[in-house]
């Protein structure tokens, strides 16, 4: 065999030159991650951290420390995300009278792809996800979720995903399609090129962590809730993320299979998505958004559960009209499965098709105007502290009304024709993602952070943050909305009216605000942390909270609580602060616990290379990781060291020490 | 003060400008039509938006903690009310009702497949008045426009006359894109393989833009062409300016013009090889190649079996370097009879059956 033979055999078609070498922005952010890379990575060593991280955080099984992880990885994609839009308003504001911007096409369309597929799926699901995974088990009175291995395997398996997506910015190159990738333009014949390969494989790789943790999370809110707490005595977070995790469970074995269907055109040679042979697109496109759409509610069901909980804690009230609460979440999950065709109105369907879709989508309305109007009466004769978490809370509520409002114009086919596809479209899709899922994900990491670390978020880089986004979010996408009524339309490199330009120079100048207000946020954490004594709480319950989580100490032990607590009323921990429940302090049983493992580190390390060897045809390297990644999970089940005991005096003492602390305090 | 001053008035210059927005002022009754649905749609929700928002910030502001005169109020465990909960359910649902209601005979009214029954509002159609058939083929990264009628074709420009119905057939050649002319009506996608149509007509005459509003690739961005809306006179001669042209496109050139090519200058052909806009629908422009209407009515009828499965062929090399394909040896089911092109009959290269 000669040497090109071997090296095929091994690379693929992975050559020298898929490093995009000749791009200076790529090679400048190279050698700034590189940099940034190397210091941090001698920071960990010199500090001795590798064990550590090692031991207590990646093996780490405890939903807590993966909820952790889950937030630090969307926090750090957000800002690969939003360099991302800042390029792209960037190229928007300047590309007018004959000046191509600085961004190519070739480069431009890799941008807003990457933007989307980011966006959706390493920044708000991780985020999400993340939430879920600290505050659900908590909320119910768990030790831990139902398969804790799972929840480690998941979490490892999307930051694979993450880092094939990652690597496409430094070895080759991301799709240049649009984040939904619809063929034929995805197809072998229109996109030869590695980058739907990207796509494909890291969504993959990653799909398989977040089904699994949807299955996991669905597990432990049926199994696990503390004794009486009936289904409708959960706390409305509980509830939505059930909701959430049913849609999950429900919906991501559809992008599942669409994906594997694409990737059979491109690797196989089948026809079900292109041109010839009998293959049909507009499947593609059907299937796509069965997933897509509920995709929507997957991310904004859990942040309407923070809202829920965030209006009653600081209104200092019972949640107004909780049962209506959990039916309106109920009918906007089963819903979101009979939506799906309003993203295509205009692809030719029948009147009675399009007014079907268009008129169940309306009626989604009904159910969120239901959610809205019940915080609203929440707030309706309540003591009302404006802490951040409820400042986020409010300025959802009135930028997500409008969201709903465009979102409806969008569902009256006829009016979609003129709007779909139009900066109006993308105005809107900002509108509520922004001002529902990111506000709501700033809430919550705003409530919840004391509990996670023990110490509250510095107030005044919070409001920051919360004023930069809010006005910065308006500032950005108002000019959007006018610009699509002047029928302009999405993912445009360059344009010829020059009267447009100042829309997209205000456009720009909100993201330039938006950056601050994200600043803002990392500042925050920042100060936070210095003045982590100043912020203390030892109570546990900061906020004068409602629900059980508040009810053991900030952090939590690794067990959660010393004893399952049992409920009575669905404000579980506000009943036991009303009736002077006291804590018990004896009689202290040894805890059950899972034990950590790094089978999840490794597992989903295979798994990178073989995605990373799929898209490079180094098929040798992949048929190798396969068997690796078989053989090392058949191995992960002869490991029987799965469990441990905290003996019951560890656990006197931890308790112990919890009661001289708030002895301390009062 | 002033400052402020210097601020607002250019903002509200600006905000006034977006409402003579193309979409607002539309040229076609069409896009009039689902302009006004936009505008009804819009002030159907703000009865209940306006106040929602209201509501927000005054409950914000007056139960805030620090407002002692609220805290009469404070009633920590109200948390249900039956005529309120019936009113929050009842008010968007009464909302919607209408608003499905108009979707219902909206959708219907202005579906694109359905012919107009008016040239603008209050004016009927005249009874025996044919629309003008245009046929429409997005390809990378151009419009194509054919008029079977006037046995014309054009690239990047597209002319009607005023207040005269079009009937617009619309395909492409690879992949999606959207033709969208937003003076004249909202936008349909043109896809490879699909035909869709739209029935429009223009009010006023006048240079209109169109673009492609679905994302199609590296040229997409400058594929743009002018919509032309003439008097019957000026539309005339401009079809005998576009007769005039010795060019005519056949099937080869049809090849030739499909290849990828960005910021095409407008282009007029004098005559259209006869069945192209069908051989383009069905993607059987190669004359060796079986069209997918006359393969979806073989395997209608059960298909040709196994011997279906090797009917596979491509064009031949000779061809391909004339067209300029020579590096592109895209495969296909071969016909079963063959086209000729004007007369001169194209070899076929695939396995005779």
């Amino acid at each position: 065999m000669n040497m090109p033979d071997l090296a095929k055999l091994i690379f693929g078609r992975l050559t020298i030159e898929a490093i995009p070498y000749h791009e200076p922005i790529l090679i400048g952010t190279f050698i700034a991650v590189a940099i940034g890379g190397i210091a941090l990575l001698t920071l960990i060593t010199r500090a001795k951290l590798w064990g550590y991280l090692w031991s207590e955080w990646f093996t780490s099984i405890d939903h807590k420390k993966i909820g952790i992880m889950y937030m630090v990885l969307g926090i750090v994609m957000l800002l690969r995300g939003f360099s991302d839009a800042i390029m792209m308003r960037a190229q928007q504001a300047i590309a007018f009278n004959g000046n191509p911007g600085f961004l190519p096409p070739h480069h431009y369309d890799q941008i807003f792809t990457a933007h989307g597929v980011i966006m959706i799926f390493f920044v708000a699901m991780p985020l999400v996800t993340g939430l879920m995974n600290y505050v659900v088990p908590l909320q119910i009175g768990a030790r831990d979720v139902a398969f804790p291995f799972l929840n480690n395997f998941s979490f490892w398996m999307t930051v694979a995903g993450a880092m094939l997506v990652m690597a496409s910015l430094f070895v080759g190159e991301f799709a240049r399609t649009g984040w939904l990738a619809y063929p034929p333009l995805s197809g072998l014949a229109q996109s030869p090129d590695v980058g739907v390969d990207y796509y494909i494989w890291s969504l993959q790789v990653a799909g398989v962590g977040t089904t699994l943790s949807g299955i996991n999370l669905l597990a432990t809110i049926v199994k696990m809730r503390a004794p009486g707490m009936t289904m409708m005595k959960m706390p409305v977070f509980t509830w939505t993320s059930l909701l959430t995790n049913v849609l999950i469970v429900a919906a991501f074995p559809v992008l599942t299979a669409v994906l594997a269907l694409l990737a059979l055109d491109r690797y196989a040679g089948t026809n079900f998505f292109t041109n010839d042979f009998g293959g049909n697109a507009m499947m593609y496109v059907n299937l796509i958004w069965i997933w897509g759409h509920p995709e929507v509610y997957i991310l904004v069901l859990p942040v309407f559960g923070v809202f829920s909980e965030v209006v009653a804690t600081f209104s200092r009230k019972r949640l107004f009209g909780y049962a209506s609460m959990v039916y309106a979440t109920v009918v906007i999950a089963v819903l979101s499965y009979l939506v799906w065709l309003h993203h295509f109105f205009t692809m030719g369907s029948g009147a009675s098709v399009n007014s079907f879709f268009g008129i169940t989508t309306m009626i989604i309305s009904i159910p969120t105007g239901a959610k809205i109007f019940n915080w609203l009466f929440t707030m309706y004769r309540g003591r009302i502290k404006f802490d951040v978490p409820m400042l986020w809370t409010v300025g959802f509520m009135v930028t997500f009304v409008i969201g709903g409002m465009t979102g409806v114009m969008l569902a009256v086919p006829p009016a979609d024709f003129l709007l779909h596809n139009s900066l109006f479209l993308i105005a809107h899709f900002h509108n509520v993602i922004i001002g529902g899922v990111i506000f709501g994900l700033f809430a919550g990491i705003n409530y919840w952070f004391p509990k996670a670390f023990g110490y509250r978020l510095d107030e005044f880089w919070g409001k920051c943050s919360f004023w930069f986004w809010l006005v910065g979010f308006w500032v950005a996408f108002t000019p959007l909305y006018v610009l699509g009524f002047m029928g302009v339309t999405r993912r445009m490199n360059h344009f010829e009216d020059p009267s447009l330009q100042i829309w997209f120079q205000i456009a720009a100048f909100g993201a330039f605000l938006v950056a601050l207000g994200i600043g803002s946020f990392l500042i925050q954490l920042w100060v936070s942390y210095k003045r982590r004594d100043q912020l203390r709480d030892v109570t546990g319950d900061p906020w004068h909270g409602r629900t059980l989580e508040w009810s053991t100490s900030s952090p939590p032990p690794a067990y959660n609580f010393a004893f399952t607590p049992v409920i009575h009323d669905n404000d579980a921990w506000w009943d036991m602060k009303e009736r002077n429940a006291r804590r018990r302090l004896e009689g202290y049983l040894p805890i059950h616990m899972p034990k950590n493992t790094g089978a999840g580190v490794i597992l989903a390390g295979i798994s990178f290379v073989f995605g990373f060897a799929m898209i490079w045809h180094m098929f040798l390297v992949a048929g190798i990781a396969f068997v690796a990644l078989v053989a090392t999970a058949i191995g992960h089940t002869f490991n029987y060291k799965r469990d441990y005991y905290i003996p019951a005096d560890v656990v006197a003492r931890t308790e112990a020490a919890r009661t001289e602390e708030l002895a301390a305090h009062v | 003060m002033k400052m402020l001053r210097g601020l607002l008035i250019p903002a509200l210059a600006l905000l006034l400008s977006g409402c003579d927005a193309v979409l607002f002022s539309p040229s076609g009754d069409i896009a009039r039509q689902q302009r006004d649905l936009i505008i009804i749609s819009v002030v159907l929700m703000l009865l209940i938006v306006v106040p929602v928002i209201v509501m927000i910030l005054h409950f914000a502001w007056k139960y805030r903690e620090s407002n002692k005169a609220a805290s009469a109020e404070y009633a920590p465990d109200w948390n249900h009310s039956t005529v309120l909960e019936l009113l929050i359910w009842a008010a968007p649902l009464l909302i919607i009702i209408a608003l499905g209601a108009i979707t219902w005979t909206s959708t219907h009214k202005l579906d694109p497949y359905r012919p107009l029954d008016q040239v603008s509002q209050g004016r009927p159609l005249v009874a025996g008045v044919k629309p003008l058939r245009v046929d429409v083929v997005a390809l990378d990264w151009k419009w194509l426009f054919l008029y079977p009628e006037q046995g014309i074709a054009t690239v990047n420009e597209v002319a009607a006359p005023v207040d005269r119905p079009i009937e617009f057939h619309i395909t492409a050649s690879t992949v999606m894109n959207a033709f969208f002319v937003p003076s004249l009506a909202g936008m349909i996608y043109a896809m490879p393989g699909m035909e869709t149509q739209l029935n429009a007509v223009m009010n006023k005459t006048g240079d209109f833009e169109g673009i492609s509003a679905n994302y199609s690739g590296a040229g997409f961005s400058d594929m743009r062409f002018r919509f032309h809306s003439l008097s019957e006179g000026d539309f005339d001669a401009w079809v005998a300016k576009a007769k005039a042209s010795a060019d005519e496109l056949g099937r080869e050139d049809y090849l030739k013009l499909e290849q990828p090519s960005e910021k095409e200058p407008v282009h007029y052909y004098g005559s259209v090889a006869p069945g192209l806009y069908n051989a383009i629908l069905n993607r059987c422009v190669e004359s060796n190649r079986m069209c997918a209407n006359d393969m979806m009515a073989l395997d209608a009828r059960g298909g040709q079996g196994v011997v279906g499965a090797y009917n596979v062929t491509s064009l031949d090399a000779a061809t391909r370097a004339r067209v300029g394909l020579a590096d592109d040896d895209r495969r296909y089911v071969g016909a079963l009879c063959v086209a000729s092109n004007g007369g001169q009959p194209m070899t076929p290269a695939g396995r005779p059956l």
